[in-house]
């Protein structure tokens, strides 16, 4: 009897720590804040968005806000429509703000920078950022540097 | 080509008798006692060294990452490195070739014991079914433990990395978990628990048809333990390009 009990509290703890770990790995490891306070989504266009994916950061001042929930080709344009989903606890954003798509570190990771405008009317649901400046690529601005480079 | 008309006819019947075990699986799942019992031989059992190696495999990715990522300035992302690594490959791959090591002889000698003596023909005699009786419990507690013990081998590996990275190496607590955070999407864990699941299913599977169909004779029950290493160690790293091939294909 006295064995049968050890075996059950040795199955029952070992289960128990196998779903506690599988608790940490699905919320303690992958970012959920988004999920947090709803947020709201609004489109952005840009000529060129270098090596900015899906899930990249939004961020204001540095902090980040949100994050890139879809990016697609617009074929009539031929420029990219980038969906930014921004935390619903951050919904006075000024509806003139502009969004560029700045590096993080010398080689880092690409992320959307929002800088406020000064407009009276909020961000909200389905809006569209009009001031956009592309992702600076590398190669085009050696490109510059060496043709003008020679004056 | 007799050989390959064997190999094959093998393959097959293993196709049939993986079928078979899974029709018994929902009777067997009632009698909660059987399967319970196995969980505690094959998963409880294992704990200590699938915790053991799992820091030990954490630990020395923190410590890899951390000194060749410090040449680049990019000793920031040690958490995500590990956290990837050790969720998507090494959690379920370490865990299940320990697991075949561990658990899987330990099945496949046991049943192949009880051919050996001729228990499994008693149990035919008093029309108790030995695959239900003895085959699926075990197929099953395998098939639930290997998960549980992927997700703990996981865990107990990024706290590895982080006790290395953190106090040892200097390394900024809050980096560590913001990166491991930003760079960790919710289908990396899923396709790390995935793994495990395809796994724990592989790797029982392999060890109770070896068990099963071990010549019986001590000289097969060797065998049958050895054929079950090698063959769980195989087939699991097949399945593991195979299932990555597809995460990467559909997440790009």
């Amino acid at each position: 009897m006295q064995q049968t009990k050890a075996v059950e509290i040795a199955t029952g703890l070992f289960v128990a720590l196998g779903f506690a770990a599988l608790f940490f790995l699905t919320t303690q490891t992958t970012n959920l804040q988004s999920f947090d306070h709803g947020s709201y989504e609004v489109v952005a266009r840009f000529d060129n968005i270098g090596g900015l994916k899906v899930r990249s950061p939004v961020a204001m001042a540095g902090v980040k806000i949100g994050q890139v929930s879809k990016i697609e080709f617009d074929p009539d344009a031929f420029n990219a429509v980038v969906t930014l989903k921004i935390d619903a606890r951050f919904d006075r954003l000024p509806d003139d703000s502009d969004a560029s798509i700045l590096t993080a570190g010398l080689l880092g990771s690409q992320y959307v920078g929002l800088q406020a405008g000064g407009s009276d009317l909020y961000l909200e649901e389905g809006s569209e950022l009009i001031f956009t400046q592309s992702a600076i690529v590398l190669e085009s601005l050696i490109g510059k540097f060496l043709v003008n480079g020679g004056d | 080509m007799h050989t390959l008309t064997e190999a094959l006819r093998n393959f097959g019947a293993l196709q049939l008798f993986f079928v078979r075990l899974l029709r018994e699986s929902p009777a067997v799942m009632l009698r909660i006692g059987l399967v319970s019992r196995q969980v505690f031989k094959a998963g409880a059992q294992s704990l200590m060294l699938i915790m053991v190696c799992g820091f030990f495999v954490g630990a020395v990715i923190g410590l890899q990452s951390y000194s060749n990522l410090l040449r680049f300035g990019a000793e920031d992302v040690v958490g995500q490195f590990a956290a990837l690594a050790l969720m998507k490959e090494l959690g379920p791959v370490i865990t299940a070739l320990l697991f075949a090591g561990r658990a899987g002889t330990a099945l496949a000698s046991e049943i192949g014991l009880m051919r050996t003596t001729d228990q499994l023909s008693a149990m035919e005699m008093m029309a108790v079914d030995p695959i239900s009786r003895v085959v699926v419990p075990r197929f099953l507690g395998g098939a639930i433990s290997l998960p549980l013990l992927n997700c703990i081998f996981t865990a107990v590996g990024i706290l590895g990395a982080y006790i290395v990275a953190v106090p040892l190496m200097g390394l900024d607590g809050g980096a560590f978990w913001s990166e491991l955070r930003q760079g960790v999407a919710d289908y990396d864990v899923n396709e790390g628990i995935i793994k495990g699941v395809v796994f724990g299913i592989t790797a029982s599977l392999i060890a109770v048809w070896e068990g099963y169909n071990a010549i019986p004779t001590a000289e097969g029950v060797g065998r049958a333990t050895t054929r079950t290493v090698v063959n769980t160690a195989v087939a699991i790293l097949i399945f593991d390009f195979m299932i990555t091939a597809v995460a990467i294909g559909s997440t790009g």
